[in-house]
Protein backbone atom coordinates (compact mmCIF):
# COMPACT_ATOMS: atom_id res chain seq x y z
CA UNK A 1 0.00 0.00 0.00
CA UNK A 2 1.03 3.47 -0.63
CA UNK A 3 2.11 5.78 1.92
CA UNK A 4 0.34 9.83 1.14
CA UNK A 5 1.76 12.70 4.01
CA UNK A 6 -0.37 15.40 5.14
CA UNK A 7 2.18 17.92 4.61
CA UNK A 8 0.07 20.33 6.52
CA UNK A 9 -3.58 20.97 6.61
CA UNK A 10 -4.36 23.95 4.58
CA UNK A 11 -7.86 25.01 1.98
CA UNK A 12 -8.59 24.10 -1.15
CA UNK A 13 -9.49 27.64 -1.80
CA UNK A 14 -6.12 28.98 -0.68
CA UNK A 15 -5.11 26.53 -3.59
CA UNK A 16 -7.53 28.40 -5.96
CA UNK A 17 -5.83 31.68 -5.05
CA UNK A 18 -2.66 30.84 -5.88
CA UNK A 19 -3.29 29.32 -8.76
CA UNK A 20 -5.20 32.58 -9.92
CA UNK A 21 -2.41 34.54 -8.59
CA UNK A 22 0.30 32.46 -10.51
CA UNK A 23 -2.28 32.72 -14.13
CA UNK A 24 -1.75 36.25 -13.26
CA UNK A 25 1.34 36.52 -14.16
CA UNK A 26 1.82 34.17 -16.78
CA UNK A 27 -1.13 35.08 -18.46
CA UNK A 28 -2.17 38.23 -19.46
CA UNK A 29 -5.58 37.34 -20.83
CA UNK A 30 -6.40 36.00 -17.30
CA UNK A 31 -9.00 38.15 -16.01
CA UNK A 32 -10.95 37.53 -12.77
CA UNK A 33 -14.63 38.79 -11.75
CA UNK A 34 -15.58 38.29 -7.66
CA UNK A 35 -18.86 38.56 -6.22
CA UNK A 36 -18.38 40.44 -2.90
CA UNK A 37 -16.36 37.70 -1.34
CA UNK A 38 -12.85 38.47 -2.74
CA UNK A 39 -11.16 37.30 0.36
CA UNK A 40 -13.24 34.36 1.22
CA UNK A 41 -12.40 33.12 -2.46
CA UNK A 42 -8.71 34.01 -1.62
CA UNK A 43 -8.67 36.55 -5.00
CA UNK A 44 -6.22 39.43 -3.02
CA UNK A 45 -3.39 38.92 -4.71
CA UNK A 46 -4.83 39.06 -7.92
CA UNK A 47 -6.72 41.84 -7.31
CA UNK A 48 -3.39 43.71 -6.15
CA UNK A 49 -1.16 42.74 -8.65
CA UNK A 50 -4.07 43.16 -11.79
CA UNK A 51 -6.16 45.94 -10.60
CA UNK A 52 -7.23 46.63 -13.96
CA UNK A 53 -8.00 42.62 -14.56
CA UNK A 54 -10.17 42.21 -12.07
CA UNK A 55 -13.74 43.31 -11.55
CA UNK A 56 -15.32 43.38 -8.26
CA UNK A 57 -19.15 43.30 -9.59
CA UNK A 58 -21.22 43.56 -6.15
CA UNK A 59 -23.43 41.17 -5.13
CA UNK A 60 -25.04 40.12 -8.29
CA UNK A 61 -24.10 37.18 -9.59
CA UNK A 62 -26.42 36.89 -12.73
CA UNK A 63 -24.33 39.86 -13.97
CA UNK A 64 -21.14 38.36 -13.41
CA UNK A 65 -21.95 35.61 -15.22
CA UNK A 66 -23.24 37.41 -18.53
CA UNK A 67 -19.86 40.06 -18.24
CA UNK A 68 -17.83 36.89 -17.94
CA UNK A 69 -19.30 35.78 -20.91
CA UNK A 70 -18.98 38.80 -22.87
CA UNK A 71 -15.01 39.19 -21.74
CA UNK A 72 -14.42 36.27 -23.77
CA UNK A 73 -15.71 37.85 -26.39
CA UNK A 74 -12.01 39.96 -26.65
CA UNK A 75 -10.33 36.75 -26.06
CA UNK A 76 -9.97 37.29 -22.49
CA UNK A 77 -10.04 34.31 -19.99
CA UNK A 78 -12.68 35.09 -16.98
CA UNK A 79 -12.14 33.06 -13.74
CA UNK A 80 -15.33 33.84 -11.81
CA UNK A 81 -15.38 33.04 -8.03
CA UNK A 82 -18.20 33.39 -5.46
CA UNK A 83 -19.47 30.82 -3.23
CA UNK A 84 -20.69 27.12 -4.61
CA UNK A 85 -24.74 27.58 -4.34
CA UNK A 86 -24.38 31.74 -6.22
CA UNK A 87 -21.92 30.10 -8.40
CA UNK A 88 -24.49 27.52 -9.76
CA UNK A 89 -28.19 27.72 -8.39
CA UNK A 90 -28.66 31.11 -8.35
CA UNK A 91 -27.24 31.79 -11.77
CA UNK A 92 -27.88 28.47 -13.39
CA UNK A 93 -29.64 30.09 -16.79
CA UNK A 94 -26.88 32.58 -17.15
CA UNK A 95 -25.08 29.89 -16.83
CA UNK A 96 -27.09 28.11 -19.56
CA UNK A 97 -27.53 30.15 -22.26
CA UNK A 98 -24.53 33.28 -22.25
CA UNK A 99 -21.61 30.57 -21.46
CA UNK A 100 -22.88 26.59 -22.19
CA UNK A 101 -24.87 26.75 -24.98
CA UNK A 102 -22.91 30.01 -26.44
CA UNK A 103 -19.84 28.49 -25.54
CA UNK A 104 -17.90 30.96 -23.58
CA UNK A 105 -14.54 29.73 -22.41
CA UNK A 106 -15.45 30.92 -18.75
CA UNK A 107 -14.41 29.05 -15.57
CA UNK A 108 -16.98 29.27 -12.85
CA UNK A 109 -14.77 28.60 -9.78
CA UNK A 110 -16.92 27.54 -6.75
CA UNK A 111 -15.69 28.17 -2.99
CA UNK A 112 -17.31 26.51 0.16
CA UNK A 113 -19.08 23.63 -1.48
CA UNK A 114 -20.96 21.17 0.05
CA UNK A 115 -21.79 20.79 4.33
CA UNK A 116 -18.11 21.46 5.39
CA UNK A 117 -19.12 25.01 4.82
CA UNK A 118 -19.98 24.89 8.29
CA UNK A 119 -21.60 27.17 10.83
CA UNK A 120 -23.30 29.31 8.19
CA UNK A 121 -26.03 26.45 7.18
CA UNK A 122 -28.23 24.72 4.94
CA UNK A 123 -28.79 28.50 2.99
CA UNK A 124 -25.03 28.12 1.75
CA UNK A 125 -24.46 24.62 1.73
CA UNK A 126 -25.65 23.61 -1.69
CA UNK A 127 -25.09 19.77 -1.99
CA UNK A 128 -26.65 20.06 -5.77
CA UNK A 129 -24.02 22.09 -7.69
CA UNK A 130 -22.31 18.75 -9.38
CA UNK A 131 -25.64 17.49 -10.70
CA UNK A 132 -26.37 20.93 -11.68
CA UNK A 133 -23.36 21.37 -13.98
CA UNK A 134 -22.69 17.85 -15.24
CA UNK A 135 -26.24 18.26 -16.65
CA UNK A 136 -25.14 21.03 -18.91
CA UNK A 137 -23.97 20.13 -22.41
CA UNK A 138 -20.16 20.96 -23.16
CA UNK A 139 -19.67 22.00 -19.54
CA UNK A 140 -16.65 19.99 -17.69
CA UNK A 141 -16.88 19.50 -13.74
CA UNK A 142 -14.12 19.59 -11.61
CA UNK A 143 -13.89 18.85 -7.70
CA UNK A 144 -10.24 18.96 -6.31
CA UNK A 145 -9.29 17.18 -3.02
CA UNK A 146 -6.68 18.77 -1.29
CA UNK A 147 -4.82 22.89 -1.67
CA UNK A 148 -1.82 21.15 -4.32
CA UNK A 149 -4.44 19.69 -6.57
CA UNK A 150 -6.95 22.74 -6.54
CA UNK A 151 -3.24 25.29 -7.33
CA UNK A 152 -2.71 22.76 -9.96
CA UNK A 153 -6.38 22.14 -11.72
CA UNK A 154 -6.69 26.48 -11.47
CA UNK A 155 -3.38 26.83 -13.72
CA UNK A 156 -4.73 24.47 -15.72
CA UNK A 157 -8.15 25.64 -16.58
CA UNK A 158 -6.48 28.69 -18.30
CA UNK A 159 -4.95 26.25 -21.12
CA UNK A 160 -8.50 24.34 -21.31
CA UNK A 161 -10.57 25.92 -23.61
CA UNK A 162 -14.17 25.74 -22.54
CA UNK A 163 -16.68 26.13 -20.16
CA UNK A 164 -15.50 24.52 -16.95
CA UNK A 165 -17.13 24.56 -13.46
CA UNK A 166 -14.35 24.24 -10.27
CA UNK A 167 -15.67 23.14 -7.04
CA UNK A 168 -13.75 23.73 -3.77
CA UNK A 169 -14.17 24.41 -0.24
CA UNK A 170 -13.54 26.48 2.85
CA UNK A 171 -11.96 24.30 5.56
CA UNK A 172 -8.30 23.07 6.23
CA UNK A 173 -7.87 19.90 4.97
CA UNK A 174 -5.45 17.21 4.52
CA UNK A 175 -2.52 18.32 1.83
CA UNK A 176 -0.73 15.25 0.21
CA UNK A 177 -1.02 15.69 -3.64
CA UNK A 178 2.36 16.31 -4.85
CA UNK A 179 3.76 20.20 -4.79
CA UNK A 180 3.36 21.98 -8.31
CA UNK A 181 2.05 18.73 -9.95
CA UNK A 182 0.36 18.67 -13.13
CA UNK A 183 -3.01 18.27 -13.33
CA UNK A 184 -4.66 16.69 -16.52
CA UNK A 185 -8.35 17.36 -16.93
CA UNK A 186 -10.16 14.58 -17.67
CA UNK A 187 -7.83 11.93 -15.90
CA UNK A 188 -8.48 9.75 -13.02
CA UNK A 189 -5.76 9.26 -10.80
CA UNK A 190 -5.55 5.48 -8.72
CA UNK A 191 -3.65 6.59 -5.52
CA UNK A 192 -4.06 2.83 -4.22
CA UNK A 193 -4.44 -0.17 -6.35
CA UNK A 194 -7.04 -3.22 -4.20
CA UNK A 195 -8.32 -6.23 -5.14
CA UNK A 196 -12.10 -6.40 -3.44
CA UNK A 197 -13.66 -3.10 -3.68
CA UNK A 198 -12.41 0.26 -5.51
CA UNK A 199 -13.31 3.00 -3.39
CA UNK A 200 -14.17 6.03 -5.94
CA UNK A 201 -13.82 9.27 -4.32
CA UNK A 202 -14.09 13.07 -5.46
CA UNK A 203 -12.68 16.35 -3.38
CA UNK A 204 -12.62 16.11 0.46
CA UNK A 205 -13.56 12.56 0.58
CA UNK A 206 -10.62 11.42 -1.45
CA UNK A 207 -8.27 11.89 1.34
CA UNK A 208 -11.34 10.07 3.48
CA UNK A 209 -11.08 7.32 1.24
CA UNK A 210 -7.16 6.53 1.79
CA UNK A 211 -7.24 6.63 5.79
CA UNK A 212 -10.48 4.39 5.36
CA UNK A 213 -8.02 2.16 3.03
CA UNK A 214 -6.02 1.41 5.96
CA UNK A 215 -8.36 0.52 8.00
CA UNK A 216 -9.73 -1.86 5.54
CA UNK A 217 -6.34 -3.16 5.04
CA UNK A 218 -6.66 -4.17 8.99
CA UNK A 219 -10.03 -5.89 8.17
CA UNK A 220 -8.44 -7.98 5.22
CA UNK A 221 -10.14 -6.16 2.90
CA UNK A 222 -7.54 -4.49 -0.21
CA UNK A 223 -9.49 -1.37 -1.55
CA UNK A 224 -8.09 0.53 -4.09
CA UNK A 225 -8.94 4.34 -4.62
CA UNK A 226 -9.28 6.56 -7.60
CA UNK A 227 -9.34 10.04 -7.33
CA UNK A 228 -12.04 11.41 -9.21
CA UNK A 229 -11.09 14.86 -9.66
CA UNK A 230 -12.81 15.85 -12.90
CA UNK A 231 -16.59 13.91 -12.90
CA UNK A 232 -17.66 15.42 -16.01
CA UNK A 233 -15.86 13.53 -18.74
CA UNK A 234 -15.16 10.73 -16.84
CA UNK A 235 -12.74 8.84 -16.87
CA UNK A 236 -14.72 5.34 -17.42
CA UNK A 237 -11.34 3.50 -18.63
CA UNK A 238 -9.70 3.95 -15.46
CA UNK A 239 -13.06 2.75 -13.25
CA UNK A 240 -13.41 -0.45 -15.16
CA UNK A 241 -9.95 -1.41 -15.44
CA UNK A 242 -10.25 -1.30 -11.60
CA UNK A 243 -13.63 -2.71 -10.86
CA UNK A 244 -12.63 -5.82 -13.63
CA UNK A 245 -10.41 -6.84 -10.75
CA UNK A 246 -12.28 -5.97 -7.61
CA UNK A 247 -15.96 -6.48 -8.85
CA UNK A 248 -18.03 -3.71 -6.54
CA UNK A 249 -17.57 0.13 -5.92
CA UNK A 250 -17.91 2.40 -3.24
CA UNK A 251 -18.11 6.09 -4.13
CA UNK A 252 -17.43 8.72 -2.22
CA UNK A 253 -18.80 12.94 -2.39
CA UNK A 254 -19.58 15.57 -0.45
CA UNK A 255 -23.12 15.93 -2.72
CA UNK A 256 -26.45 14.77 -2.86
CA UNK A 257 -26.01 11.49 -4.07
CA UNK A 258 -29.20 12.32 -6.88
CA UNK A 259 -26.71 13.72 -9.29
CA UNK A 260 -23.41 13.10 -7.83
CA UNK A 261 -20.47 11.58 -8.90
CA UNK A 262 -21.97 7.87 -7.53
CA UNK A 263 -24.74 8.28 -10.11
CA UNK A 264 -22.33 9.03 -12.70
CA UNK A 265 -20.25 5.74 -12.28
CA UNK A 266 -23.50 3.96 -12.14
CA UNK A 267 -24.30 4.80 -15.86
CA UNK A 268 -21.08 3.75 -16.08
CA UNK A 269 -21.05 0.37 -14.64
CA UNK A 270 -24.79 -0.18 -15.90
CA UNK A 271 -23.56 0.29 -19.57
CA UNK A 272 -20.06 -1.69 -19.26
CA UNK A 273 -19.80 -3.88 -16.21
CA UNK A 274 -22.95 -4.04 -13.77
CA UNK A 275 -21.68 -4.85 -10.01
CA UNK A 276 -22.70 -3.77 -6.68
CA UNK A 277 -21.94 0.02 -5.51
CA UNK A 278 -22.56 1.83 -2.14
CA UNK A 279 -22.78 5.41 -1.73
CA UNK A 280 -21.30 7.48 0.37
CA UNK A 281 -23.37 10.90 0.23
CA UNK A 282 -25.86 12.82 1.49
CA UNK A 283 -29.37 11.27 0.81
CA UNK A 284 -31.81 13.58 -0.69
CA UNK A 285 -31.45 16.30 2.28
CA UNK A 286 -30.27 19.84 3.07
CA UNK A 287 -27.47 20.82 5.47
CA UNK A 288 -27.64 22.17 9.00
CA UNK A 289 -25.13 24.04 10.81
CA UNK A 290 -22.39 22.70 12.55
CA UNK A 291 -18.65 22.69 13.19
CA UNK A 292 -17.57 20.35 9.39
CA UNK A 293 -16.19 17.36 11.20
CA UNK A 294 -19.57 17.82 13.00
CA UNK A 295 -21.48 17.57 9.52
CA UNK A 296 -19.25 15.08 7.95
CA UNK A 297 -19.74 12.80 10.54
CA UNK A 298 -23.49 12.69 11.11
CA UNK A 299 -24.21 13.04 7.24
CA UNK A 300 -22.01 10.16 6.82
CA UNK A 301 -18.96 11.70 5.06
CA UNK A 302 -15.76 10.43 6.36
CA UNK A 303 -13.48 7.46 6.55
CA UNK A 304 -16.11 5.54 9.04
CA UNK A 305 -18.81 5.60 6.81
CA UNK A 306 -16.63 4.52 3.73
CA UNK A 307 -15.32 1.41 6.01
CA UNK A 308 -18.89 0.46 6.31
CA UNK A 309 -19.84 1.26 3.11
CA UNK A 310 -17.27 -1.28 1.72
CA UNK A 311 -17.35 -3.44 4.27
CA UNK A 312 -21.27 -3.64 2.84
CA UNK A 313 -20.57 -3.75 -0.58
CA UNK A 314 -17.77 -6.94 -0.44
CA UNK A 315 -20.23 -8.39 1.16
CA UNK A 316 -22.78 -8.03 -1.47
CA UNK A 317 -20.49 -9.27 -4.57
CA UNK B 1 -24.24 61.41 -45.70
CA UNK B 2 -27.00 58.37 -45.38
CA UNK B 3 -28.78 57.57 -48.57
CA UNK B 4 -32.48 58.08 -46.57
CA UNK B 5 -34.28 57.04 -49.27
CA UNK B 6 -31.92 53.75 -50.03
CA UNK B 7 -32.64 53.03 -46.34
CA UNK B 8 -36.62 52.77 -46.50
CA UNK B 9 -35.67 50.59 -49.09
CA UNK B 10 -33.99 47.70 -47.38
CA UNK B 11 -36.17 48.48 -43.93
CA UNK B 12 -39.24 47.49 -46.77
CA UNK B 13 -37.58 44.36 -48.07
CA UNK B 14 -36.76 43.52 -44.60
CA UNK B 15 -40.27 43.46 -43.49
CA UNK B 16 -41.28 40.85 -46.27
CA UNK B 17 -38.15 38.74 -45.04
CA UNK B 18 -39.92 38.98 -41.75
CA UNK B 19 -43.09 38.16 -42.39
CA UNK B 20 -42.36 35.53 -45.00
CA UNK B 21 -39.97 33.79 -42.87
CA UNK B 22 -42.47 33.79 -39.70
CA UNK B 23 -45.32 32.78 -42.13
CA UNK B 24 -43.62 29.66 -43.96
CA UNK B 25 -43.05 27.93 -40.34
CA UNK B 26 -45.94 29.30 -38.77
CA UNK B 27 -44.25 30.28 -35.65
CA UNK B 28 -41.92 33.09 -35.11
CA UNK B 29 -42.08 37.11 -33.70
CA UNK B 30 -42.95 39.26 -35.88
CA UNK B 31 -44.38 42.13 -34.12
CA UNK B 32 -41.37 43.31 -32.15
CA UNK B 33 -39.08 42.47 -35.49
CA UNK B 34 -41.31 45.07 -37.64
CA UNK B 35 -40.95 47.35 -34.71
CA UNK B 36 -36.87 47.24 -34.72
CA UNK B 37 -36.52 46.92 -38.47
CA UNK B 38 -35.41 50.51 -38.99
CA UNK B 39 -33.32 50.71 -36.16
CA UNK B 40 -31.52 47.46 -37.12
CA UNK B 41 -30.86 48.67 -40.66
CA UNK B 42 -29.54 51.79 -39.77
CA UNK B 43 -27.06 50.40 -37.24
CA UNK B 44 -25.82 48.23 -39.75
CA UNK B 45 -26.16 50.09 -42.81
CA UNK B 46 -24.35 53.04 -40.83
CA UNK B 47 -23.83 53.04 -37.72
CA UNK B 48 -21.53 50.54 -36.92
CA UNK B 49 -18.27 50.79 -38.29
CA UNK B 50 -17.95 47.01 -38.94
CA UNK B 51 -14.97 45.57 -40.56
CA UNK B 52 -15.65 43.00 -43.73
CA UNK B 53 -16.49 39.17 -42.67
CA UNK B 54 -17.32 37.79 -39.35
CA UNK B 55 -14.77 37.47 -36.24
CA UNK B 56 -15.98 36.23 -33.13
CA UNK B 57 -14.01 38.66 -30.54
CA UNK B 58 -14.84 41.69 -33.00
CA UNK B 59 -11.46 42.66 -32.71
CA UNK B 60 -11.23 46.53 -33.68
CA UNK B 61 -15.01 47.27 -34.69
CA UNK B 62 -17.90 48.09 -33.20
CA UNK B 63 -20.12 44.98 -31.98
CA UNK B 64 -23.64 44.62 -31.27
CA UNK B 65 -26.06 42.14 -29.11
CA UNK B 66 -29.34 41.54 -29.47
CA UNK B 67 -30.62 40.57 -25.36
CA UNK B 68 -34.33 40.52 -26.97
CA UNK B 69 -33.57 37.34 -28.80
CA UNK B 70 -37.16 36.23 -29.86
CA UNK B 71 -37.09 39.18 -32.93
CA UNK B 72 -34.81 37.10 -34.69
CA UNK B 73 -36.64 37.36 -37.92
CA UNK B 74 -35.65 40.61 -38.50
CA UNK B 75 -32.13 40.09 -37.06
CA UNK B 76 -31.48 37.65 -39.73
CA UNK B 77 -32.85 39.45 -42.11
CA UNK B 78 -30.50 42.56 -41.23
CA UNK B 79 -27.39 40.04 -40.95
CA UNK B 80 -27.77 38.47 -44.27
CA UNK B 81 -29.09 41.80 -46.37
CA UNK B 82 -25.67 42.72 -44.39
CA UNK B 83 -23.60 40.08 -46.04
CA UNK B 84 -22.83 37.84 -43.01
CA UNK B 85 -24.32 34.96 -44.66
CA UNK B 86 -26.20 33.60 -47.92
CA UNK B 87 -29.82 35.46 -47.65
CA UNK B 88 -31.46 32.28 -49.19
CA UNK B 89 -30.43 30.23 -45.57
CA UNK B 90 -33.44 32.41 -44.50
CA UNK B 91 -35.84 29.96 -46.17
CA UNK B 92 -34.32 27.31 -43.26
CA UNK B 93 -35.71 29.87 -40.43
CA UNK B 94 -36.75 27.70 -37.36
CA UNK B 95 -36.61 24.50 -39.40
CA UNK B 96 -34.61 21.34 -38.12
CA UNK B 97 -30.90 21.54 -38.87
CA UNK B 98 -30.89 24.98 -39.70
CA UNK B 99 -28.24 27.79 -38.34
CA UNK B 100 -31.28 29.91 -38.02
CA UNK B 101 -32.52 29.00 -34.93
CA UNK B 102 -36.15 29.94 -33.03
CA UNK B 103 -33.64 32.22 -30.98
CA UNK B 104 -30.09 33.31 -32.15
CA UNK B 105 -27.14 31.13 -30.86
CA UNK B 106 -24.08 30.52 -31.25
CA UNK B 107 -23.99 26.99 -31.41
CA UNK B 108 -24.67 25.88 -35.34
CA UNK B 109 -21.98 28.75 -36.21
CA UNK B 110 -24.23 31.26 -37.77
CA UNK B 111 -22.23 34.47 -38.43
CA UNK B 112 -22.70 37.95 -37.35
CA UNK B 113 -23.71 35.78 -33.87
CA UNK B 114 -21.84 36.05 -30.59
CA UNK B 115 -24.12 35.14 -27.88
CA UNK B 116 -27.16 33.47 -27.71
CA UNK B 117 -30.72 34.96 -26.44
CA UNK B 118 -33.87 34.53 -25.84
CA UNK B 119 -33.94 33.62 -21.98
CA UNK B 120 -34.26 37.54 -21.55
CA UNK B 121 -32.48 39.93 -19.60
CA UNK B 122 -28.95 38.65 -20.03
CA UNK B 123 -28.01 41.09 -22.89
CA UNK B 124 -26.84 43.92 -21.20
CA UNK B 125 -24.56 42.17 -19.04
CA UNK B 126 -22.73 40.22 -21.48
CA UNK B 127 -22.62 43.88 -23.59
CA UNK B 128 -20.52 45.06 -20.79
CA UNK B 129 -18.05 42.36 -20.65
CA UNK B 130 -17.98 42.73 -24.01
CA UNK B 131 -16.95 46.65 -23.48
CA UNK B 132 -14.77 45.47 -20.48
CA UNK B 133 -12.69 43.46 -22.93
CA UNK B 134 -12.48 46.53 -25.33
CA UNK B 135 -11.07 48.56 -22.70
CA UNK B 136 -8.24 46.11 -21.53
CA UNK B 137 -7.30 45.29 -25.22
CA UNK B 138 -7.30 49.09 -26.17
CA UNK B 139 -9.97 49.11 -29.03
CA UNK B 140 -11.52 52.49 -29.05
CA UNK B 141 -14.22 50.83 -30.89
CA UNK B 142 -17.87 50.76 -29.38
CA UNK B 143 -20.39 48.23 -28.23
CA UNK B 144 -23.91 48.16 -29.06
CA UNK B 145 -26.89 46.08 -27.54
CA UNK B 146 -30.71 46.41 -28.46
CA UNK B 147 -33.34 44.61 -25.08
CA UNK B 148 -37.16 44.73 -24.86
CA UNK B 149 -38.72 47.26 -22.62
CA UNK B 150 -40.91 44.20 -21.08
CA UNK B 151 -37.35 42.42 -20.99
CA UNK B 152 -36.73 45.69 -18.15
CA UNK B 153 -38.70 43.58 -15.53
CA UNK B 154 -35.87 41.29 -15.47
CA UNK B 155 -33.39 41.56 -12.47
CA UNK B 156 -30.31 41.31 -14.15
CA UNK B 157 -30.63 43.94 -15.99
CA UNK B 158 -30.75 46.92 -13.27
CA UNK B 159 -27.48 45.06 -12.00
CA UNK B 160 -25.72 45.35 -15.04
CA UNK B 161 -27.40 48.89 -15.25
CA UNK B 162 -25.83 49.40 -11.35
CA UNK B 163 -22.51 48.06 -12.67
CA UNK B 164 -22.30 50.70 -16.08
CA UNK B 165 -22.65 53.27 -13.86
CA UNK B 166 -20.87 52.66 -11.28
CA UNK B 167 -18.19 51.14 -13.41
CA UNK B 168 -17.45 54.53 -15.76
CA UNK B 169 -18.44 52.07 -18.75
CA UNK B 170 -18.54 54.46 -21.11
CA UNK B 171 -17.85 52.54 -24.43
CA UNK B 172 -21.62 51.31 -24.50
CA UNK B 173 -24.84 52.15 -26.34
CA UNK B 174 -27.97 50.36 -25.01
CA UNK B 175 -30.91 51.02 -26.36
CA UNK B 176 -34.43 49.59 -25.28
CA UNK B 177 -37.20 49.65 -27.60
CA UNK B 178 -39.87 51.11 -25.98
CA UNK B 179 -43.06 49.67 -27.87
CA UNK B 180 -44.98 49.01 -24.63
CA UNK B 181 -46.31 46.22 -25.30
CA UNK B 182 -45.55 42.33 -24.55
CA UNK B 183 -46.67 38.87 -24.69
CA UNK B 184 -49.95 39.01 -21.96
CA UNK B 185 -50.81 42.76 -23.02
CA UNK B 186 -49.56 46.14 -22.61
CA UNK B 187 -46.43 46.32 -20.42
CA UNK B 188 -48.23 49.56 -18.14
CA UNK B 189 -51.29 46.64 -17.65
CA UNK B 190 -48.90 43.31 -17.61
CA UNK B 191 -46.07 45.08 -15.22
CA UNK B 192 -45.96 49.03 -15.16
CA UNK B 193 -42.15 50.04 -16.02
CA UNK B 194 -42.95 53.31 -14.53
CA UNK B 195 -40.38 55.78 -15.75
CA UNK B 196 -37.96 54.39 -17.83
CA UNK B 197 -35.61 57.53 -18.70
CA UNK B 198 -36.07 58.46 -14.75
CA UNK B 199 -34.73 55.13 -13.83
CA UNK B 200 -31.70 54.91 -15.85
CA UNK B 201 -30.72 58.58 -14.89
CA UNK B 202 -31.05 57.90 -11.39
CA UNK B 203 -29.06 54.55 -12.07
CA UNK B 204 -26.21 57.07 -13.59
CA UNK B 205 -26.58 56.72 -17.48
CA UNK B 206 -26.95 59.18 -20.21
CA UNK B 207 -30.39 58.93 -21.65
CA UNK B 208 -31.13 59.63 -25.46
CA UNK B 209 -34.54 59.36 -26.45
CA UNK B 210 -35.40 58.83 -30.09
CA UNK B 211 -39.48 59.89 -29.90
CA UNK B 212 -39.74 58.35 -33.88
CA UNK B 213 -38.01 55.29 -33.48
CA UNK B 214 -39.86 53.75 -36.45
CA UNK B 215 -38.10 56.94 -38.87
CA UNK B 216 -34.51 56.44 -40.15
CA UNK B 217 -33.46 60.10 -40.44
CA UNK B 218 -34.54 60.20 -36.33
CA UNK B 219 -32.61 56.89 -35.62
CA UNK B 220 -29.24 58.24 -37.43
CA UNK B 221 -29.71 61.30 -35.49
CA UNK B 222 -30.10 60.18 -32.35
CA UNK B 223 -27.73 57.47 -32.45
CA UNK B 224 -25.43 59.70 -33.43
CA UNK B 225 -25.83 62.59 -30.47
CA UNK B 226 -25.58 58.72 -28.55
CA UNK B 227 -22.16 58.33 -29.86
CA UNK B 228 -21.16 61.83 -28.97
CA UNK B 229 -21.74 60.94 -25.43
CA UNK B 230 -19.70 57.92 -25.35
CA UNK B 231 -16.04 58.32 -23.53
CA UNK B 232 -17.48 60.91 -21.19
CA UNK B 233 -17.42 58.31 -17.84
CA UNK B 234 -21.56 56.91 -18.68
CA UNK B 235 -23.34 54.56 -20.01
CA UNK B 236 -25.12 55.46 -22.75
CA UNK B 237 -29.03 54.28 -22.77
CA UNK B 238 -31.28 55.05 -26.14
CA UNK B 239 -34.82 55.04 -25.36
CA UNK B 240 -36.29 53.88 -29.14
CA UNK B 241 -39.66 54.78 -29.14
CA UNK B 242 -41.18 52.49 -31.77
CA UNK B 243 -44.67 51.04 -33.05
CA UNK B 244 -44.84 47.08 -32.67
CA UNK B 245 -45.77 46.00 -36.06
CA UNK B 246 -45.07 48.90 -37.54
CA UNK B 247 -45.20 48.71 -41.50
CA UNK B 248 -47.84 46.02 -41.48
CA UNK B 249 -51.00 48.07 -40.53
CA UNK B 250 -53.34 44.94 -39.15
CA UNK B 251 -50.25 44.05 -37.02
CA UNK B 252 -49.51 47.65 -35.52
CA UNK B 253 -50.74 49.02 -31.91
CA UNK B 254 -50.97 45.52 -30.81
CA UNK B 255 -49.41 43.00 -28.37
CA UNK B 256 -51.93 40.26 -30.63
CA UNK B 257 -48.81 39.95 -33.24
CA UNK B 258 -46.08 39.67 -30.43
CA UNK B 259 -45.76 35.91 -31.25
CA UNK B 260 -48.20 34.91 -34.18
CA UNK B 261 -47.51 34.11 -37.47
CA UNK B 262 -49.60 35.53 -40.11
CA UNK B 263 -52.18 33.13 -42.38
CA UNK B 264 -51.58 32.84 -46.14
CA UNK B 265 -53.96 36.16 -46.75
CA UNK B 266 -52.95 37.90 -43.57
CA UNK B 267 -49.57 37.20 -45.38
CA UNK B 268 -50.66 38.71 -49.18
CA UNK B 269 -52.14 42.00 -47.51
CA UNK B 270 -48.51 42.37 -45.59
CA UNK B 271 -46.16 41.76 -48.79
CA UNK B 272 -49.07 44.31 -50.77
CA UNK B 273 -47.87 47.12 -48.52
CA UNK B 274 -44.20 46.59 -49.09
CA UNK B 275 -43.30 45.72 -51.98
CA UNK B 276 -40.42 43.91 -53.49
CA UNK B 277 -36.96 46.06 -53.30
CA UNK B 278 -34.09 44.00 -52.83
CA UNK B 279 -35.06 40.85 -54.24
CA UNK B 280 -36.83 38.27 -52.05
CA UNK B 281 -34.66 35.67 -51.54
Amino acid sequence: MKIYTDTGKKDTRSGFGAGLTELGKTNENVVALCADLTGSLKMDAFKENHPQRFFQVGIAEANMMGMAAGLTIGGKIPFTGTFANFSTGRVYDQIRQSIAYSGKNVKICASHAGVTLGEDGATHQILEDIGLMKMLPSMTVINTCDYNQTKAATIALADHNGPVYLRFGRPKVANFTPENGTFTIGKAIELQEGTDVTIIATGHLVWEALEACKTLQEQGISAGVINIHTIKPLDAAAILKSVAITGCVVTAEEHNYLGGLGESVSRILAENNPVPQEFVATKDTFGESGTPDQLMDKYGLNAAAIVKAATKVVARK
Amino acid sequence: MADITQLEAFVTQVRRDIVRQVHKVNSGHPGGSLGCAEFLVALYQQVLKRKEGFNMDGDQEDIFFLSNGHISPVFYSVLARSGYFPVEELNTFRLLNSRLQGHPTTHEGLPGIRIASGSLGQGISVAIGAAAAKKLNNDKHLVYALCGDGELQEGQNWEAIMYGAGNKVDNLIVAVDLNGQQIDGSTDTVLPLGNVKGKFEAFGWEVVTIEKGNDIQAILEGMETAKTKTGQGKPICVLLQTVMGNGVDFMMHTHAWHGKAPNDEQLASALAQNPETLGDY
